[in-house]
């Protein structure tokens, strides 16, 4: 799986299961959880789609805010781990 | 320990076991934290602290009788606070801190509020945050490291407490909630405590384990006074760390042999659904002698969808008891027995919603809708359900439900304005029920309150910070609950008419008000939607009204699916 799947899947999940707004484009840079986009115990949420998505465990450490506050985060620590 | 027999022998707090039995080196609170070992504190340490705080706050010229407000994040400072204050008969109440998310001057400004209204003595937070803070407001404000810089081995003046005097406040979050701060005095706290101790059968062997936050009455009851006041063990995480990693509690309840934990209902499918498997292997649930379900409405399938994926942990049904609990009762109205699963009382769905009345219904049938019972009322609690005359209605008849006890607020701190009761002493607690052999369930609220997470949420805060941002027509959006399956709880739908089709604009609205209500509020908006003038429906009085507006928002949503 490449960049670019990667940041789609995950910034639908976002929008769809999470903001349950489909339409609303997600901004690389944009803070989702600082930012008011998502709550914080949307991260666990987010711990078990990378996990079932793309078979990456993030372990509790890193399933920090200032860790997964962005969608480049995010799609930089799935890939980090990806096989 | 203390109970219903017991009552008599401990006359206020200050007679805790945590401060009072023998054993010194037992522990009193074992602090467990994502990525550090977990810190065990003995009694003796505990001891020490308190008094070391009293003795802080005394040099700091604080005396019996002031108003301490304490808004830390869950640590160990702010429970040496709280018992310091205790001891040296100051009144202390638990606020939030403020976190990355909340806007400060929105946070200060809120302090300031309380500060004024409820003419508090000093705050007590982080040393970042008083030197903001100090010039704000017109009361005393020390940061952490001026409060450690009094710490020392003098004694605070000895104080012994009036049984009948206020040891404590409980305040709920919001504008709404801030006026109203909820003041119980010894006596009825440690009522409380002996029912609601009998009622759970505690004893020696207990251990409680808590990621409540402690400015929230289940979590600074159940989850901070009852432990320390019987001396058990208290195993406490922090609500920031257990939500983003649910694993922790199990982690802790294994490791430290936990047998009772408080969860609001929206924990339970939290729990079921974000636990990963890799964060669960080998840790075992098998301690465990009750999880009470509380603070929020109880669904059955949130504890289905809890025992199916723990059972192989070791949880069986029979842990999965229910409490009714609000802050004006100091916590627990009724509790389900423990070792057995709450009654589920089957009533047919159509009678209940129109005619308000619950009619037994079998379970398969196409209409029967699962009530989970609350329990009976704790010994010194009744539960009474009236109709809105206030005339008292028969049984399976919903209707608001009464609260009268002997462990009920003394009255609103400061606010003589405010009558909790009626003449007979009875408190309306603003929830919808009805009773049934006894037991109490609840079905809802009959204001618009919502409980979003375990959190009350007043529509009318949010819907203030919604009207102000730029885009929405002042006086123009509605705020109201969705109850949700998947998340356990209800959340909030934000709908706000604005002038503009073009989706640039759409976004930015979207993202202001969701960042509005983050940076002002406890709570995050789970769904926006943006409607053209007009949209809204208003009541013969001119307002908007919730109700209606969500189910046309619900109609619409159905509609598109």
């Amino acid at each position: 799986m490449d960049e670019v799947t990667v940041r789609a899947k995950l910034s639908r999940y976002i929008t769809q299961e999470i903001m349950r707004d489909p339409d609303y484009v997600l901004d690389d840079d944009e803070p989702i959880i600082s930012g008011g986009l998502m709550d914080s115990f949307s991260l666990a949420k987010v711990g078990v789609f990378c996990e079932k998505e793309f078979g990456v465990f993030i372990p509790d450490p890193d399933l920090t805010v200032a860790k997964m506050d962005t969608l480049r985060q995010m799609v930089a620590r799935v890939l980090r781990d990806f096989r | 320990m203390l109970n219903l027999h017991t009552r008599t022998r401990f006359p206020n707090l200050l007679h805790a076991r945590v401060l009072t039995e023998a054993d010194e080196n037992a522990p009193a609170l074992i602090l467990v934290q994502t990525g550090h070992p977990d810190q065990v504190i003995t009694r003796r340490e505990f001891r020490q602290h308190a008094r070391a705080y009293a003795y802080a706050l005394h040099k700091m010229g604080m005396a019996a009788r002031d108003l301490v407000i304490i808004a830390h994040t869950q640590n160990l400072e702010s429970v040496y606070a709280f018992w310091g204050a205790l001891l040296l008969g100051a009144i202390p109440s638990m606020f939030p801190t403020l976190t990355e998310k909340l806007d400060p001057a929105l946070y200060m400004a809120s302090i300031a509020e309380l500060v004024n209204l409820s003419q508090v003595r000093a705050v007590l937070t982080t040393d970042d945050f008083a030197a903001q803070l100090a010039p704000r407001v017109t009361c005393s404000v020390y940061g952490s490291t001026a409060l450690l810089a009094e710490v020392g081995t003098g004694e605070a003046p000895r104080y012994v407490p009036d049984p009948h005097e206020v040891a404590f406040l409980q305040h709920s979050s919001g504008t709404t909630g801030l006026q109203k701060g909820v003041a119980l005095a010894h006596e009825r706290v440690l009522n409380q405590l002996a029912s609601y101790s009998s009622a759970l059968a505690l004893s020696e062997r207990d251990v409680i384990v808590s990621w409540l936050p402690l400015y929230h009455d289940m979590g600074l009851i159940a989850g901070f006074i009852l432990p320390l006041f019987q001396g058990l063990p208290l195993v406490l995480m922090s609500p920031f760390d257990w939500v983003r990693h649910p694993a922790l509690l199990l982690r802790a309840i294994h490791n430290h042999q936990g047998t009772l934990c408080w969860l609001p209902n929206f924990a339970y499918n939290h729990m079921a659904r974000r636990v990963r498997h890799a964060d669960s292997e080998g840790l075992s649930l098998a301690s465990m002698r009750a999880f009470v379900n509380c603070s929020e409405p109880v669904r059955a399938d949130s504890h289905a969808m809890f025992l199916e994926r723990f059972a192989p942990h070791g949880l069986r049904e029979s842990m999965l008891t229910v409490s009714y609990a609000m802050a004006e009762n100091t916590f627990a109205v009724t509790q389900t027995p423990i070792g057995q699963a709450p009654h589920i009382d089957w009533v047919d769905r159509r009678a209940l919603m129109e005619d308000q009345r619950a009619l037994p219904v079998p379970p398969d049938s196409p209409q029967a809708l699962a009530q989970v019972s609350c329990g009976a009322p704790i010994v010194g609690s009744e539960v009474k359900v009236v109709d809105e005359q206030g005339r008292p209605l028969p049984e399976r008849h919903v209707g608001e439900l009464m609260i009268r006890s002997d462990c009920m607020l003394m009255a609103y701190y400061r606010r003589p304005d405010l009558r909790p009761f009626d003449a007979e002493g009875w408190y309306d607690s603003g929830d919808k029920g009805y009773m049934a052999d006894g037991q109490v369930y609840v079905i809802g609220r009959t204001k618009d309150l919502i409980i979003n997470a375990g959190k009350n949420v007043y529509p009318q805060d949010l819907e203030a910070i919604v009207n102000g941002v730029e885009g929405v027509h002042p006086g123009r959006a509605v705020v109201f609950g969705v109850p949700d399956e998947e998340e356990g709880t209800e959340l909030i739908a934000v709908v706000a008419e604005v002038d503009t089709d073009d989706p640039q604009e759409h976004k930015r609205i979207k993202q202001a008000i969701r960042q509005a209500v983050a940076r002002a509020s406890d709570v995050s908006v789970n769904f926006v939607t943006l409607v053209g003038a007009g949209w809204l429906i208003k009541t013969s009085s001119g307002k908007i009204s919730r109700a209606k507006n969500r189910d046309k928002w619900l109609a619409e949503q159905s509609g598109q699916a």
